[in-house]
C-alpha cells in the first residue's frame, strides 16, 4: 500500500460530527479564521439533534423574571447529584441565554410570549418555565439553523464520511483516517487539531431512543489515542419512549408531554409519582393533586407536579410500577395528556407526538392515554476535558456535547443538553483556535499507524468467513440491556464485563458481506469496535462506582454514599492495551459556586431579587 | 431484487428492509437516521409512492401483497435505495442567509416578534429536507430542468425567508430569475407527498408568484419604476 496514493485533505481543524455541538464548533472555528473542515457520518442536518423535542434551556427569564444564571446553575447541580464538573455547569448556566439569542440572529423562529419575546416551557427539574422551543421540534429548528448560518461560513463539509482513528504526532493530534461511506474509499485528514462531536453510544444499548449514529465513535478514537473517559457509568433512561408496538420499541415521548400538564397513572388509575418523591425535592413538589392542578393553571405559588421531578426518579418509578405488577399490558406506565388539555391544545403544542402515536401506534393521543416505559437515551459520562478550553487529556484534541463529560454529573436535565451543544460548542472552537495559535506548522503523519488502520478496515471485508455483524451488535444489545441497564449490581455487571471480553473475541472474527461501496454491513461493523469500548467502559466504571447516584442505580449500594461524590471514575487505555478504570479524586468545589447551589431556593430568589 | 420476510405486529417498510439487510443481504444500502418521521432520511418509492419508509406500515399492504421499494426517481442511484440528493444542497447554498435588522431590537437587545406574525414561516421551517417534493416536481423530475427551478423545498425556503418579519433582503428579484419561481404549473403534486403536511403550493408558491407579478408585472407599478427612473437620471 503506497500511502501517497491515499486522498488526504488539510485543515487547521477538523470537525468531527455535524449536530448541533459540531456545527456550532465549526462555525466558531471559522470565525476565528481557521480553515475548517467537518465530517459527518450522515448528510447534513440529519444528525441526532435533529430529535430533541421539549427545547433549550436559558435563564432568559421571558415567563418568569425571577430566573437568573444562578437558579439554572442550582437546578443542573442539582440534578447532576453535585457530581458536575463545578465550572462547567457555571460557564453553561451563563452563557446559553447568549447562544439563544444567537440563534435567532441567525434565523432561528421560536415560539413567542404574548408580548412578542421568545417563550419559555417547563421541563423536569427546572424551577421557572425555562426551555425555548419550538413546538416540539426544537432540535430541527437548531440543526437547520446552523445548517443554513453554517454553509455560508466558509467550511468545508465532508459528508457521509465516518472516521475510524486519530493519528497523533508523539503526544500531539495531528490528524485522522477516515472512510468515505459511498465509495468505501480512505481519506486521511491532516490537521492541527481535531474537536469531537460525536454524540453518545446509545447503540449499544437494545431500547434506546437513538439513531443508528449513536456508536460511541468519539469515545473508541479518543480512547484508543489515549485520551482519558470520564464517568462512562452515568447513562441515561429516559423515563418515557414509547413501548408499542415492538418495532418503535425506546422511540422518544417528549417531556414536554409532561410540561404541558400530562400525568403518569398506572393500571389501578392512581397517580403513582405523589409517592415517589425524594426527600431533597420534597420541598419544591406539589404533594397533593389540587396543588399541581394550580400549578398548571399559572399559580406562581404552588409547587410543581412529581411527573416534572428528574428523569432518573421518573424513571425508576415506572419501573417499580411494572414490577409490582401495576403497569400497563406492554410494561409500561400510562401517559395521559388527553384529559390535561384540549384536541386542539394537544395538536398545537405536541404535534410531531400526535403524528408519531396516530402513524406508529394507531393511536389518538387527544383521545387516549399512551404507553410509557424507559429508554436509553443520554450518556452523561464521555471525554474528560477541561472545562474552559474543552481539551482532552491529549493536546489538540477536543471534545464537546453528548461525547464529552462532566457538565451533566450524574444526571442531565431535560433541556440542558441543546444548551449544552451551544455553549461548549462554541468553547471547543475557541479552545482549539487558542491551541493553534501556540503551533507552527502541522504536526507530521504516521504513515505505519495510517496502513494499520486502512488494514483493520479492510480485513472485515476480506476475511473468507466471519461473524453477521448484525447478529453481533444484537447480542451486545443484549448484553447491555440485562447487565449494565436501569438497576445494576456487582453481581449482573461482572458478569456482564464476562460475556463483553467474548464479544470482543468474536469482534476480532466479524466479516461484512459484499464489497466496499456503500455497504452498512461493513459500516455497522466498522462502528462495533466503539460501541464495544463504549459498553466495556459504562460496565466497568458501573462496578467501581458502589453507590446509586443519578442514573446510576445499584441494588447491591442503594443510597449515595459521600466517599464517591469525592471521586471522578476514569477510563483509559493501559500500557498493555487493556481497558483500565480508576477513581480520581474530584478538585474542591469552588466556594462561591458551593455557596449558591446549597442555598435554600427561597434565600436564592431573595439573593437574586434583592 | 426480490426477498421473501416475515412481517411482525407494527413493523413499518423500513423495518422490513432491516431484516432483510440482517437475514439475507448484509450489504442492502439504505438511508435512515431517526426512525420517527423527524429526519427526512428514508425517503423512497413504494409502490411508486413517494414515502418515508419509516413511517409507512407494513399493514398498509395486503398479506400477499408485494411491495416494491425502489430509490427517489429524480436523483441519481449511489446504490441499491441510496440516492445522489447533492444538488439539493448545492441549491440552498446560492440562498443569500437570513439577514435581520439589528435596528428592530428593544432596549434590552431583544427582537419582538409576535406569534401570529411567524405562524405562516414556522410552517415552511417545518421541513425536514427528505426530498420527496423535489422528487415529484415535474420540472425536476420530468423535463429535468435542474438548471431553471430550485424546487418545492427550496421555494419553501425562501418563502420563510421572504416572510420574516426581520429580513432585510430584497429577495424577488432573485426568486423569479435565479429560482425560477415561474416555472412551477402549481400542480400541487410536492404539496401532496410532504410528509409534514405542509402547504407547499399554496402557502409558499402561489405568494411568492404574485410577490413576483406585482413587482414585475403589474402596469401600475410598471409604470411608476419608468417614470421614477427616468426622473431620476
Amino acid at each position: 500500500m503506497n500511502i501517497s496514493d491515499i486522498q488526504t485533505i488539510e485543515h487547521d481543524v477538523i470537525v468531527v460530527g455535524a449536530g448541533g455541538a459540531g456545527l456550532r464548533a465549526a462555525i466558531e472555528c471559522s470565525i476565528k479564521g481557521l480553515s475548517t473542515g467537518l465530517v459527518c457520518k450522515s448528510l447534513l442536518g440529519k444528525a441526532h439533534t435533529v430529535m430533541a423535542e421539549g427545547g433549550i434551556a436559558a435563564a432568559l427569564g421571558n415567563v418568569d423574571e425571577r430566573d437568573h444564571w444562578k437558579v439554572h446553575f442550582r437546578d443542573t447541580m442539582r440534578g447532576g447529584k453535585f457530581l458536575n464538573v463545578w465550572r462547567m455547569a457555571e460557564l453553561h448556566a451563563k452563557q446559553a441565554p447568549d447562544r439563544v439569542r444567537e440563534l435567532e440572529e441567525w434565523g432561528a423562529v421560536f415560539d413567542r410570549t404574548k408580548s412578542g419575546l421568545i417563550n419559555q416551557r417547563n421541563f423536569g427539574g427546572h424551577r421557572y418555565p425555562r426551555l425555548a422551543h419550538v413546538g416540539d421540534r426544537t432540535g430541527l429548528e437548531i440543526i437547520r439553523t446552523l445548517q443554513d448560518h453554517g454553509i455560508h461560513q466558509g467550511i468545508d463539509v465532508y459528508m457521509e464520511c465516518t472516521g475510524l482513528d486519530l493519528l497523533k504526532e508523539e503526544d500531539r493530534i495531528s490528524g485522522m483516517v477516515a472512510m468515505w461511506r459511498e465509495t468505501g474509499r480512505f481519506v486521511i485528514f491532516k490537521t492541527r487539531a481535531i474537536i469531537l462531536a460525536t454524540g453518545g453510544g446509545g447503540k449499544a444499548w437494545k431500547i434506546t431512543s437513538n439513531s443508528w449514529e449513536y456508536t460511541g465513535d468519539g469515545y473508541g478514537m479518543a480512547f484508543e489515542a489515549g485520551a482519558e473517559l470520564m464517568d462512562m457509568e452515568f447513562t441515561q433512561f429516559h423515563p418515557t419512549g414509547m413501548v408499542w408496538p415492538p418495532s418503535v420499541r425506546g422511540i422518544l415521548v417528549t417531556e414536554g408531554v409532561r410540561g404541558e400538564g400530562g400525568i403518569l397513572v398506572n393500571s389501578e388509575g392512581q397517580r403513582f409519582m405523589f409517592e415517589n418523591i425524594p426527600n431533597r425535592f420534597a420541598s419544591e413538589t406539589a404533594d397533593t393533586e389540587e396543588e399541581a392542578a394550580r400549578w398548571l393553571a399559572g399559580d406562581k405559588e404552588a409547587r410543581r407536579p412529581p411527573e416534572l421531578l428528574t428523569r432518573d426518579v421518573v424513571a425508576r418509578a415506572i419501573r417499580k410500577e411494572v414490577n409490582a405488577g401495576r403497569g400497563s399490558p406492554h410494561g409500561g406506565a400510562f401517559l395521559d395528556i388527553a384529559s390535561r388539555r384540549s384536541a386542539d391544545d394537544i395538536k398545537r403544542k405536541l404535534p410531531s407526538m400526535y403524528h408519531q402515536f396516530k402513524v406508529l401506534a394507531e393511536l389518538d393521543i387527544t383521545t387516549e392515554q399512551m404507553e410509557v416505559g424507559p429508554t436509553l437515551h443520554y450518556c452523561m459520562g464521555g471525554i474528560r476535558v477541561d472545562a474552559d478550553s474543552q481539551m482532552s487529556t491529549v493536546p489538540g484534541l477536543f471534545a464537546c456535547g453528548e461525547c464529552s463529560g462532566g457538565m451533566h454529573g450524574a444526571n442531565r436535565l431535560g433541556g440542558n443538553s441543546l444548551s449544552d451543544l451551544l455553549v461548549f460548542g462554541k468553547l471547543a472552537g475557541d479552545g482549539a483556535a487558542d491551541y493553534i495559535k501556540e503551533l507552527s506548522g502541522f504536526p507530521s503523519i504516521n504513515k505505519e499507524k495510517v496502513i494499520s488502520i486502512i488494514r483493520n478496515a479492510t480485513e472485515i471485508l476480506n476475511r473468507e468467513s466471519g461473524m453477521n455483524p448484525y447478529l453481533l451488535h444484537e447480542e451486545l444489545q443484549e448484553v447491555m440491556q440485562n447487565n449494565v441497564g436501569i438497576v445494576r449490581s456487582a453481581e449482573l455487571l461482572t458478569a456482564g464485563i464476562e460475556q463483553l471480553d467474548k464479544l470482543k473475541e468474536s469482534y476480532k472474527e466479524v466479516k461484512a458481506a459484499g464489497a466496499s461501496q456503500f455497504n452498512p454491513g461493513w459500516h455497522e461493523a466498522l462502528a462495533q469496535r466503539n460501541m464495544i469500548i463504549t459498553a466495556e467502559a459504562t460496565a466497568r466504571s458501573a462496578l467501581l462506582r458502589e453507590e446509586s447516584r443519578g442514573a446510576h442505580t445499584r441494588i447491591d449500594f442503594p443510597d449515595e454514599r459521600n466517599e464517591f461524590l469525592d471521586v471522578n471514575v476514569i477510563t483509559l487505555k493501559g500500557e498493555d492495551g487493556s481497558m483500565m478504570v480508576k477513581k480520581v479524586n474530584r478538585p474542591e468545589p469552588p466556594t462561591e459556586l458551593n455557596r449558591i447551589a446549597n442555598l435554600s431556593l427561597e434565600q436564592l430568589e431573595q439573593e437574586i431579587a434583592s | 431484487m426480490d426477498y421473501q420476510i416475515e412481517v411482525d405486529k407494527g413493523m413499518v417498510v423500513l423495518d422490513a428492509i432491516h431484516r432483510i439487510q440482517t437475514e439475507q443481504a448484509n450489504d442492502l444500502a439504505v438511508r435512515w437516521n431517526c426512525k420517527a418521521g423527524k429526519c427526512g432520511s428514508c425517503s423512497v418509492e413504494i409502490n411508486g409512492i413517494p414515502k418515508l419508509s419509516c413511517m409507512t406500515r407494513m399493514n398498509e399492504y395486503g398479506p400477499e401483497e408485494t411491495v416494491s421499494i425502489r430509490p427517489l426517481k429524480t436523483f441519481p442511484i449511489m446504490k441499491d435505495l441510496v440516492t445522489d440528493v447533492l444538488w439539493n444542497y448545492e441549491q440552498n447554498k446560492k440562498i443569500v442567509p437570513f439577514t435581520p435588522d439589528p435596528n428592530l431590537k428593544n432596549k434590552n437587545g431583544d427582537y419582538v416578534m409576535m406569534q401570529e406574525d411567524i405562524d405562516r414561516i414556522q410552517e415552511f421551517r417545518k421541513c425536514i429536507e427528505c426530498f420527496l417534493c423535489q422528487n415529484v416536481c415535474h420540472i425536476l423530475r420530468d423535463q429535468g430542468k435542474k438548471d431553471k427551478f430550485v424546487g418545492p423545498r427550496f421555494m419553501i425556503q425562501l418563502a420563510g425567508l421572504e416572510m420574516h418579519p426581520l429580513d432585510t433582503q430584497d429577495r424577488i428579484p432573485a426568486i423569479k430569475e435565479k429560482f425560477g419561481s415561474g416555472m412551477c404549473n402549481i400542480t400541487r403534486c410536492c404539496t401532496d407527498v410532504c410528509p409534514e403536511h405542509i402547504q407547499i403550493t399554496d402557502n409558499a408558491i402561489i405568494p411568492l408568484k404574485e410577490r413576483v407579478v406585482d413587482r414585475f408585472y403589474d402596469p401600475v407599478i410598471w409604470l411608476w419604476r419608468k417614470l421614477f427612473r427616468r426622473k431620476s437620471v
